[in-house]
């Protein structure tokens, strides 16, 4: 179909795989956080911001350089995880997803943060004075009121997910079925000469982002929030 | 029941400090300037700030002490804002059911067909949010809030975005709230109107802190109130307001006299609250007779405050109790010889009905 191979759909489904995992541990971390951001003004919160959006300025050679060296077998968390039994997370599945997760919180934290900066507090006290609880709160008021928020965050973190190139390389090499997403195909399919295979990745690669763009934007212009 | 609240709170250059034990009933006001720390105490009562060491103790019920902490959820607290604050996605019916729903059918005291009634919002149900006047707002809000049955209802500045048409149209089921509802009210405000209309209470705020807390009647008692502005001193009397009588007039009834009102037609007989600025009530020593000024009281003079600027207030106490300030001149005290314990009649010049 497509013209595709075995090896492009695989990396495809791998692509996904990591895109959505990604996505979902990126909604559930960064909604407490951007909550917390939004909710007032602080040193440690400017702080946390900044660490937050370094991935925006940092090379990813750099992200992933020190990913490698922390998850690697002789790094703090792969030893770690190797002296409990496990292994350790580099050149893995689990090391390029926790990468992404990395990688790609601003793109989750910035739109929630807005979002819920413009909800403001007031209509959650008042849910809160009408006996709802943390949970009910979350899911009948500030959901509902921010739910285009999340609709950015999600695209955009989906999104850059998939355009991640340099920190997966960095750290999870280009194992087939392990850590060779798309961009990394497109990039061996280039290296090997193979120049229509690449070509056919990449224009879906084009054609995917650039329709994730304008939902998005279309998004943004209707709740008007989240300026990217 | 007693509300008592002690919290110290610093917050850049200001610094909240209380300890009062509120006897709650009816409506108390909490007065002061904007920035005297109002709203603070108002977030500490409610649990909407967590202050360190504070106690918040309502009846039996502990809301804060130590490390114990029961959050405003678990709290049965009616909160109405100022501004503006329906849930936007919701229906007024669902806005209205929101807390309903969330209080436990054991503890439902109040509900839809007699809290819609009371203040009139029937007919709004199925009305989007965005298509409700200012003063709607507020009603379906104040609905809201009473339909959880709260244990204590508070009010933060609830008329202060209203225009005075809009004020004058929920002032009425404001008086009527903590009476009809049973529910004690604490009432934030810096208007001294909407205190002399609706407080049987007044806590006086300052700085961050308590300056003393007062019935109303105390509180208009004293010359020096801070509930007068530049109108000068005020007086506030409560009665009823009768239907229109034979001479086109309305009589207003306390136990002790009875005034004469003017353009009161529209009014609901019933309770309410004659405003009297002191400057309008002149004082004489015999009843006169052939004057135009309908309103006469026989009152009996209990002080004549120190002079000030060539006036001075006399407090004068009606037989059933109710104050009365009159400011008059110092050369007309002396003349007639104003001491305490002396019987005089007060002509009232202008009384104004509050709503």
């Amino acid at each position: 179909m497509l013209g595709l191979g075995p090896a492009d759909w695989q990396a495809i489904e791998l692509t996904f795989r990591l895109c959505l995992y990604t996505t979902i541990i990126l909604l559930v971390i960064a909604t407490p956080l951007a909550w917390w951001l939004s909710s007032g003004r602080s040193a440690a919160r400017v702080a946390v911001q900044a660490v937050v959006a370094l991935p925006l300025v940092l090379p990813p050679t750099v992200l992933g350089f020190y990913q490698l060296i922390v998850l690697g077998p002789r790094g703090f968390v792969g030893q770690t995880l190797e002296n409990i039994g496990l292994t350790h997370l580099a050149f893995s599945f689990e090391g390029i997803l926790l990468a992404s997760v990395l990688y790609s919180m601003p793109f989750a934290v910035q739109p929630l943060n807005e979002a819920f900066a413009n909800l403001g507090r007031r209509h959650v006290e008042v849910a809160s004075a009408l006996g709802a609880g943390l949970l009910d709160r979350f899911v009948t008021v500030i959901l509902p009121l921010t739910r285009g928020g999340f609709v950015v965050a999600a695209t955009l973190t989906f999104a850059h997910t998939l355009g991640e190139f340099g920190v997966i390389l960095m750290l999870g090499g280009s194992i087939p079925g392990e850590t060779k997403v798309l961009s990394v195909l497109i990039y061996d399919h280039a290296e090997a000469m193979n120049y229509e295979s690449a070509h056919r990745l990449s224009l879906m690669l084009l054609v995917f982002s650039f329709l994730t763009l304008f939902v998005v934007y279309s998004i943004n212009r209707r709740f008007e929030i989240a300026k990217l | 029941m007693t509300l008592r609240v002690r919290a110290r709170w610093r917050r850049e250059a200001f610094e909240l400090d209380v300890d009062i034990a509120l006897p709650l009933g009816g409506v108390t006001a909490l007065f002061g300037r904007s920035g005297c720390g109002k709203t603070s105490l108002l977030r500490v009562i409610a649990g909407l700030e967590r202050v360190r060491d504070a106690e918040v103790v309502l009846g039996d019920r502990i809301w804060q002490q130590g490390r114990h902490f029961v959050p405003l959820y678990r709290r049965r607290i009616g909160l109405v804002f100022q501004e503006h604050s329906l849930l936007p996605h919701l229906s007024v019916r669902d806005n209205l059911l929101y807390g309903y729903r969330r209080t436990p059918e054991a503890e439902r005291r109040l509900h839809l067909d007699e809290v819609t009634a009371m203040l009139g919002i029937v007919d709004l149900f199925d009305r989007s949010i965005d298509r409700l006047s200012g003063g709607q707002r507020q009603r379906v809000s104040l609905g809201r809030a009473l339909l959880t049955s709260p244990q204590l209802l508070l009010l933060d500045e609830p008329l202060a975005a209203l225009d005075t048409q809009t004020k004058r149209e929920i002032m009425p089921f404001l008086s009527r709230l903590a009476g009809e509802a049973g529910v004690p009210v604490i009432l934030i405000s810096h208007a001294p109107d909407e205190v002399e209309r609706l407080a049987d209470r007044v806590v006086f705020l300052r700085d961050g802190r308590v300056e003393c807390v007062e019935t109303l009647r105390e509180a208009l008692a004293r010359p020096d109130s801070p509930l007068f502005d530049e109108e000068g001193p005020v007086s506030v009397l409560e009665g009823d307001l009768e239907g229109l009588a034979d001479n086109g007039l309305h009589p207003f009834v306390t136990a002790a006299a009875r005034l004469w009102l003017v353009g009161a037609s529209g009014r609901r007989p019933g309770v309410a609250r004659l405003r009297i600025l002191a400057r309008d009530v002149a004082l004489a020593l015999d009843a006169p007779g052939r004057v135009s000024i309908l309103n006469q009281l026989a009152v009996t003079v209990e002080r004549v405050e120190p002079e000030s600027g060539g006036r001075v207030t006399v407090v004068c106490r009606l037989g059933d109790g109710q104050v009365l300030l009159a400011q008059i001149t110092a050369w007309s005290a002396r003349t007639l010889a104003l001491v305490p314990g002396a019987a005089v009649f007060a002509l009232v010049k202008s009384v104004a009905l509050m709503d």
